[in-house]
């Protein structure tokens, strides 16, 4: 990999001047991602701001939400005494995510910024729009098995992007409405979660609304009534430790057999985790049966947009949606 | 009959190599300290087919701690190969691939430049900044679309006794007449071994004319032969070590281009080069499963008698080698059939050789074979397991020969019994739990068996140690505990006492380890240096005036030689040393086949019992039982063989359910070209085993009556699976892997 210049900075504000005076710095926390990237010649950062000691690593409630820091671990997340209390979908998803080894370094803020793992993108021999804009998309008319079916357009062909966003944390805090905290040199703001990542459109290689030089806070869920009927339902081509085909995150509040709020939302099948409100508006108010379940699932994968080899995904997606929001309310 | 477990073996050894395997302290290929090391990467093509134009070096020559950038521009060339010509000719169909050797582009991920630095992170960094100009030639990658030009190998067409050649017995009419018929297509994906250890290298040049490596690899002498010829060296100056190998399931057969690379950026630089291949690299650089696509046709009569059996095989192979396997053969052997027709063609593409992968033609034929047989049940209504009863072959039906030994009957039962298939309902989809459908399914298994002339060196010394050597290889099987312990029986001596030395071209001969030979070759040639060694001992023992030893009474036991009569007399061997004044006493024994080949047909034989659960909504198929049983002859040592037998099983999981190297057409090139998308299974997708042995000797195979068992564990088992998703689902798929959308 190419030589590059390694700083440690003290306070988020020293990060962030430091990430600002180089043309080509990245900030690096966990690296399981990155140092992948820059062996296989994909980044070649000439700078590395290493993030891992700001005090961003707490996990606290606070009034109304959780604020969950950048830097803590996918493993301490995971098994956070509140966070299994209060939002178990979370840790359902970061369990199913990556392997124990992985977790254990994976930070937060660096499984929210995570790359595709569309194997176009991760071979510098392939053309990819993402890693090269305008090299075309190896995919398009490529090996898309594991390529998006929601949020790809026209545009989607050949001059943009169909690779999928692979984190599954990122689909539960979609449904959990989560908020990501950032700051930057204009200051701190709040990005709702289903704005923070982006579609493909004309910039393929950006993935996210995260402007140049803004470093990621914390994550802050607020308390719902969704703890106990929820599941994350990852499929995928072996038991663990693969990306998923699709998942599916669900979490109902149940009154009376009657379901009185519904999130769905899905991995796997767009460049962002996909939200799917039509399905849950109908879910909403209706009692709990397996007919409903279809009724949403159906509704979730209308628009779904298939290529050569994902076609699977439609099918798949639906039956995966019914099968979570089964398992949810314990009908498995 | 004879059943072995860890219950009735407790003597079974532990791993005499494991402590300084999972402590850290044994030292692979990479890890030698060598002195002044040069570090090298590997550039490779991005074309599958045309000519090398260019080569911008420039940037990298001048990088940091770069020591030389090498290509077939400024190659030393090897001496073994002919001179190159001018321009380039395609090299006739073969000859193995020549490293940096002329401008021709044969596959994507061809080597064709390597740079050589102080440290790996300027060699990799300089490699990055090398740009090689092509000239595009149009490729053909894609198998089905070019299986029209299949053909039959030119090699086979040279050799009239090939095995290969096409292939009848009895009545070719006989599928067309049969009362009941199945006719399928079955296809494997190409599959790559990908150890956990990737291929590795460090070459050290001792002068002008000794070279000396360490090289992972199956089989020392084949690499320092191989090597020797490569560089017109002395076989004996070519020293090539592989004491630990991290895994290899063929890959290390063969002596491939970037060893070869190594050992020229060695001499070119005169000092020690290690070459460590990426993962990436692994998919183009060691060989692989070759795609493979089967056509099966049989017949049987409405009572389950197998009429007729036809298999087609067409392999893939790359455009400059020919790469035959069993694929077909197993049809010949495996049932009491009178009509049996098979081919075996070869299609040459722009890739790179495919190699011998566990189980090499016998894996993916008897996934066809026995998916084939099941689909044969299914129609005729009868049980899967007394389908293959009812068609037992009790004598060799290709050969026409007794079988050595063979013991499958035993196999079923013993299988059949542990796993409770008595208890399957018939009907696919008919049995469910926990909302997931069901399926058993089971499959035969068996694996010709080879031997090849071994030698071995026992050496007992004064101090009451024993020094047994061959040179031999561990690719993870735990070759020196089994012969640790064949030796300890032999001679008496208890196992924390004797040393096995293995993985060095210095050590008296032996075959690589490949096709399930070493224990029958190896632990032959042990077993009988080891006898040797004792015959010598007694007979010292008996020249010592006073102890009244008496020749057929004699025995040892716990380092002491005593008559049978009188086991508190005698003496030890140490004294025996001592008494006649010598240091050591040392044999060197070889052993062989002999006339026992053309009286018998030898074949080890087994099958595996199967339940699968599968997600009616997902499809997600999930392993959950095994039972698998073997009949290998006698077994050495439970321990490592159930280990074995265990590794077989997960090789199979994968090769059924997820491994599949996946090329876009468009590029000639793998997409799934490291472990985020080459998927292996997982130690979730492993569930309980449950290993049977039919412990019984084959007396007419070798001295020690063991066959090999590396290849028979994976042999049948993705049948087996398939088998069982059928049963759990109603669907057969006859293409694998066995992916979710395959199912829903």
């Amino acid at each position: 990999m190419k030589p590059f210049l390694y700083y440690r900075p003290k306070t988020v504000k020293d990060a962030i001047a430091a990430v600002a005076s180089h043309p080509d710095a990245r900030f690096i926390a966990g690296g399981t991602n990155l140092i992948d990237l820059m062996k296989r010649g994909i980044v070649s950062p000439e700078k590395l701001v290493d993030i891992n000691h700001l005090p961003l690593k707490k996990i606290e409630q606070k009034g109304g939400f959780l604020r969950i820091g950048a830097l803590a671990l996918n493993s301490e997340v995971a098994n956070h005494k509140t966070v299994l209390q209060k939002h178990p979908l979370l840790a359902q998803a970061l369990h199913a995510g990556a392997s124990g080894q992985l977790r254990n370094m994976a930070t937060v803020g660096g499984n929210i910024l995570q790359r595709t793992r569309c194997n176009y993108f991760y071979d510098t021999a392939f053309p990819c729009n993402k890693r090269t804009p305008g090299s075309g998309c190896g995919a398009w008319e490529g090996i898309n098995r594991m390529h998006a079916i929601f949020g790809t357009n026209e545009k989607s062909g050949q001059d943009s992007c169909i690779a999928v966003h692979p984190s599954d944390m990122c689909v539960a805090l979609l449904a959990l409405d989560a908020v990501v905290l950032v700051t930057g040199q204009q200051g701190e703001r709040r990005i709702p979660f289903g704005d923070f990542h982006r579609l493909p459109g004309d910039n393929p290689e950006l993935d996210s609304n995260l402007l140049n030089n803004e470093l990621i806070l914390a994550v802050e869920i607020p308390d719902a009534p969704l703890t106990r009927h929820v599941h994350y339902l990852k499929v995928r081509d072996r038991a663990s430790y693969a990306f998923a085909l699709v998942s599916v995150a669900v979490a109902l509040e149940i009154d009376q057999n009657n379901i009185k709020t519904a999130r769905l939302t899905m991995g796997g099948v767009a460049h962002k985790p996909w939200r799917f409100p039509e399905a849950e508006k109908i879910m909403t108010g209706q009692p709990v049966s397996e007919s409903v379940f279809q009724q949403a699932a159906e509704a979730a994968m209308q628009g779904g947009r298939a290529l050569e080899h994902n076609a699977y995904k439609l099918k798949l997606g639906a039956n995966a949606i019914v099968q979570a929001l089964k398992t949810a309310v314990g009908k498995a | 009959m004879v059943q072995k477990d860890l219950q009735t073996e407790p003597e079974s050894l532990d791993r005499v190599d494991g402590r300084p395997k999972v402590t850290g302290t044994a030292t692979y290929s990479a890890e030698y300290a060598v002195g002044n090391l040069a570090h090298s990467v590997l550039i490779t093509s991005t074309i599958a087919k045309g000519r090398i134009k260019n080569i911008n070096a420039k940037a990298a020559e001048e990088s940091p701690g770069v020591l030389a950038v090498i290509s077939h521009l400024n190659s030393p060339g090897v001496p073994g190969y002919p001179p190159a010509k001018q321009p380039a000719e395609p090299a006739p169909v073969g000859t193995a691939f020549r490293v940096f050797y002329d401008e021709l582009i044969y596959f994507n991920g061809q080597p064709v430049a390597m740079v050589v630095a102080e440290t790996l992170e300027q060699a990799n960094h300089a490699a990055s900044l090398i740009t090689i100009g092509y000239e595009i030639a149009t490729h053909q990658t894609d198998f089905e679309a070019n299986l029209s030009k299949s053909a039959v190998a030119l090699s086979v067409q040279r050799s009239k006794n090939s095995p290969f050649q096409d292939y009848g017995r009895g009545n070719p009419e006989a599928f067309d007449a049969a009362e009941v018929k199945i006719e399928a297509t079955y296809t494997i994906p190409t599959q790559h071994h990908q150890p956990m250890e990737p291929h590795a290298i460090i070459a050290v040049w001792e002068g002008e004319d000794k070279l000396t490596v360490y090289d992972k690899n199956q089989g020392v002498k084949s690499a320092q032969g191989n090597l020797a010829q490569a560089f017109k060296l002395a076989r004996e100056n070519v020293k090539v070590n592989a004491q630990f190998i991290g895994g290899a399931f063929g890959s290390g057969i063969r002596v491939w281009p970037h060893t070869v690379a190594a050992v020229l950026a060695a001499k070119k630089l005169k000092r020690p080069v290690k070459l460590v291949l990426g993962r990436e690299l692994m998919f183009t650089s060691v060989g692989y499963r070759p795609y493979t696509v089967q056509k099966i046709a049989i017949g049987a009569s409405k009572n389950g008698i197998l009429t007729a059996m036809n298999h087609e095989g067409t392999g893939q192979t790359s455009a400059y080698e020919e790469h035959l396997e069993r694929t077909i053969l197993a049809t010949r052997a495996m049932y009491a059939c009178p009509n049996v027709f098979t081919k075996y063609r070869l299609l040459n593409l722009d890739v790179n050789t495919p190699t011998w992968m566990r189980g090499p033609g016998d894996a993916t034929g008897m996934f066809a074979l026995e998916s084939a047989l099941d689909e044969m049940a299914f129609a005729l209504h009868i049980d899967p397991l007394e389908f293959r009863l009812q068609n037992h072959a009790d004598t060799d039906p290709e050969r026409n020969l007794p079988w050595s030994a063979k013991s499958l009957k035993e196999c079923y039962e013993l299988g059949a019994e542990k796993f409770g298939w008595k208890n399957r309902l018939p009907a696919p989809r008919s049995m469910q739990k926990d909302g997931m459908l069901v399926g058993y399914g089971m499959a035969s298994s068996l694996y010709g068996f080879h031997r090849h002339p071994s030698k071995a060196r026992a050496v007992f010394s004064r101090k009451g140690s024993v020094v047994v050597q061959s040179a031999t290889m561990d690719i993870g099987p735990g070759t020196g505990t089994a012969m640790t312990r064949i030796a300890s029986k032999i001679l008496g001596v208890s196992p924390g006492k004797i040393r096995f030395d293995l993985g060095d071209s210095s050590l008296p001969d032996a075959p690589g380890q490949n096709g399930s030979s070493t224990i029958p070759s190896v632990g032959s040639a042990v077993h009988v240096a080891c006898e040797a060694l004792k015959t010598k001992l007694l007979k010292l023992a008996s020249e010592i005036p006073g102890l009244n030893l008496q020749p057929d009474q004699m025995t040892i036991k716990n380092g002491r030689i005593f008559n049978l009569t009188d086991a508190s007399g005698g003496i030890s061997l140490s004294d025996v040393l001592k008494y006649h004044n010598l240091e050591q006493v040392e044999v060197t024994e070889e052993s062989k086949s002999g006339a026992e080949r053309d009286q018998y047909s030898m074949y080890s034989f087994g099958c595996h019992f199967i339940e699968v659960h599968v997600s009616p909504l997902t499809g997600e198929v999930r392993v959950k039982r095994v039972v698998t049983c073997a009949d290998v002859g006698k077994i050495i040592n439970y321990k490592t063989a159930r280990s074995q037998s265990i590794g077989g099983i997960a090789g199979g999981i994968g090769m059924a359910l997820m491994e599949a190297s996946v090329m876009d057409h468009r590029f000639g090139r793998y997409i799934t070209n490291d472990f985020v998308s080459y998927h292996i299974p997982v130690y979730a997708d492993v569930p309980q085993i449950d290993v049977i042995y039919v412990d019984k000797p084959d007396v007419h195979v070798n001295p020690i009556g063991s066959k090999g068992l590396g290849e028979i564990a994976i042999v049948g088992v993705a049948a087996a699976i398939a088998n069982a998703v059928f049963h759990a689902t109603g669907k057969r798929v006859r293409d694998l892997p066995i992916t979710v959308e395959k199912l829903i």
